[in-house]
């Protein structure tokens, strides 16, 4: 298997990107997805700063993926789009069907994890499209996956994210400025201000959501290092690791480690994640749900 | 079709009789059972009860639209297939489908089935919208509400597909089809399951502060004694952030399109829809009253429209917080 770090979901100033980027090219992972996929309006980088540090990654040996914007409502957004897949350099994660009809029948990309692919017909119709690679539903079960392994077309590869808080919607209205009293059209970027997102607690004090500007994610940290060696055995082809503010170089060598040895211990990743452990939807059942270790009982 | 179409929700036999009886051009229904985005208990229609709607609506001039509009799994895959064939073999007017395999199974199996894509299909651009028209010739999509009325303007002229927009009825906060939420909390969502914040995963106490509601084990609100106690769909709970204690994403609301209804006919929206398949006769009879009424003075007279205090109030009276509010469609909202 191989890792992939995903797409920085959050607002970082520039120079943190750049910064997480570059130290990112000594990392022991094989694919990074770059770019904006949450929210069209942030722009500390744009696309030549995104396409310049792509090729510093290619450089490094890396294979270097351009996700799109997961929700496209301005016409903007659209040029957008069409500029991310003219790039001419490298392939397109896909995040929303606008994209797969601009990338079909061109040039090989990523069926991005919003695109809702939950059957083999969606898979087999994407690989007519010229997928080469989709990305699981967060919330879909390892039997769900098995299934889908069983009909997946060939040369497609499955990757699945096994790392990271889990992005979970996406709204028109930005829930950060909606809590910090600012209209949306003049947010003054309030989500830079969450370099893990903005945490949301039930009102017994329980940690439950964390806003990212339009988007809405788990509060827990997804930890699949646990079933590494069930992905494996499942025939997935990459595992993403979605990026958080501290600590990602160390979940990138416990996802290596558990890689190599082909087992993994959650324990490996104790203290170093924004949230507590989730595991639920890989198993079956509620995505908040955490299981300690392969097919043991609920902690 | 003369106008725009007023498409009404039907959840059993007699709330399709009252979106008939009252002026609905359509009315959309779903099987009883997970094929469908309101897999409510007690909700919904059997061979036999969808046979006899399709023609008590069709004697009266009235179209079926049946919603298929989850995402099939490979374990289940066959009884998705076996719903589209029904429907086909029921004779309704189209398929609301959501899932891009389900849409090409129906398109190469029933190529004269007429196809609309769900709200559930997050279809939001002409792009997107074309991509479905060319693969499987789609006829009509339903937006998701997150545009804003000039973008809803835009993906009008810019596609030759009929295009729906919710009118009335409880709002949807987040992307429908990109929304995780309930799975994360219970198991279950719409997509998988058809089901949000599912009334089996709902747990009422009562505590110090009030009468606590939970949806699976997660306390989505606390209310207090002198408080409507409301169905806790867990957008519109009571959360802390920053200390603060409130509506993080959106108030208990309904979605209204009353005031702004001459706009949309105007760029050429080809029809308006009521949600509500969970509410009762009732509601869909005192909804489809006022939305036809409105609907028939507005293309009476477009630039003299004005929403009637009587409709407004019949209005609110059924909405959700019994308020409502243009969502998305107002960039203020956003």
């Amino acid at each position: 298997m191989k890792l992939a770090l995903g797409p920085l979901l959050y607002f970082w100033p520039r120079q943190r990107v750049l910064d997480f980027y570059r130290a990112a090219v000594g990392w022991p992972v094989d694919i990074v997805y770059l770019g904006e996929v949450v929210c069209a309006k942030r722009r500390a980088l744009r696309l030549d700063d995104w396409l310049t540090l792509a090729d510093e990654l290619a450089v490094a040996g890396k294979q270097v993926v351009l996700s799109s914007l997961a929700l496209l409502e301005a016409e903007s957004d659209q040029r957008g789009l069409q500029r991310l897949v003219d790039n001419g350099r490298h392939p397109v994660e896909a995040n929303d069907w606008a994209a797969v009809y601009r990338l079909g029948g061109r040039s090989p990309f990523v069926a991005g994890p919003h695109l809702n692919v939950y059957n083999g017909e969606t898979l087999s119709l994407l690989a007519e499209q010229g997928a080469t690679r989709w990305v699981l539903p967060v919330e879909l079960s390892r039997e769900t996956l098995a299934a889908l392994q069983a009909e997946r077309p060939a040369g497609m590869q499955t990757e699945v994210f096994a790392f990271g808080r889990l992005p979970l919607a996406f709204s028109a209205r930005c829930f950060t400025a909606r809590v910090r009293g600012l209209p949306k059209d003049a947010c003054g970027f309030c989500c830079g201000d969450y370099p893990d997102g903005l945490l949301a607690e039930s009102q017994d004090g329980a940690p439950f959501l964390v806003f990212n500007g339009i988007q809405t994610q788990s509060a827990s940290t997804c930890n699949l290092l646990g079933a590494v060696s069930e992905l494996a055995a499942a025939g997935v082809d990459v595992l993403r690791l979605s990026p958080q503010a501290e600590h990602m170089a160390e979940v990138v060598a416990a996802f290596r480690t558990a890689l190599d040895g082909g087992h993994g211990e959650p324990a490996a990743l104790a203290g170093l994640t924004a949230g507590a452990p989730s595991n639920g939807y890989w198993y079956g059942g509620a995505g908040k749900a955490w299981r300690a270790g392969d097919g043991r009982a609920p902690a | 079709m003369n106008g725009v179409e007023l498409v009404c929700p039907a959840g059993s036999l007699p709330a399709l009789r009252a979106a008939v009886d009252n002026g609905a051009d359509a009315v959309y229904l779903g099987f009883r059972d997970g094929t469908n985005a309101r897999n409510f208990p007690g909700l919904n229609f059997d061979q036999r009860g969808a046979r006899e709607g399709i023609r008590y609506a069709h004697e009266r001039g009235a179209k079926v639209l049946l919603a298929l509009n989850t995402y099939p799994q490979p374990q289940t895959w066959s009884r998705w297939t076996r719903a589209v064939d029904q429907a086909a073999e029921l004779g309704v007017d189209a398929l609301i489908l959501a899932d891009a395999g389900l849409m090409r199974y129906a398109a190469r199996t029933h190529p004269g089935l007429r196809l609309h894509l769900s709200v559930q299909g997050s279809a939001t651009s002409a792009e997107a919208i074309a991509f479905y028209r060319e693969q499987f010739g789609i006829q009509r999509v339903v937006l998701p509400r997150v545009l804003s009325a000039q973008q809803v303007r835009r993906v009008v002229a810019q596609t030759d597909v009929e295009v729906e927009v919710f009118a009335f009825g409880s709002l949807c906060v987040m992307v429908e089809g990109r929304c995780y939420l309930s799975s994360y909390v219970t198991g279950e969502s719409p997509n998988t399951c058809g089901a949000c914040s599912p009334a089996r995963a709902v747990q009422w106490s009562e505590g110090a502060a009030g009468r606590e509601v939970r949806l699976n084990g997660v306390l989505i609100d606390v209310f207090g004694a002198h408080e409507p106690a409301g169905y806790p769909v867990l957008c519109k709970g009571r959360f802390r952030v920053e200390g603060r204690l409130g509506y993080a994403m959106e108030e208990p609301t309904s979605l209204s399109v009353l005031d702004i209804l001459p706009e949309l006919l105007e760029m050429g929206v080809s029809a308006i829809k009521v949600e509500g398949r969970q509410r009762s006769p009732a509601y869909v009879a005192q909804v489809t009253r006022v939305l036809r009424q409105a609907l028939d003075a507005c293309h009476a007279d477009p630039a003299g429209f004005a929403p009637r205090e009587e409709w407004v109030a019949a209005l609110q009276r059924v909405a959700e917080g019994h308020t409502h509010t243009l969502g998305a469609l107002e960039r203020q909202w956003q």
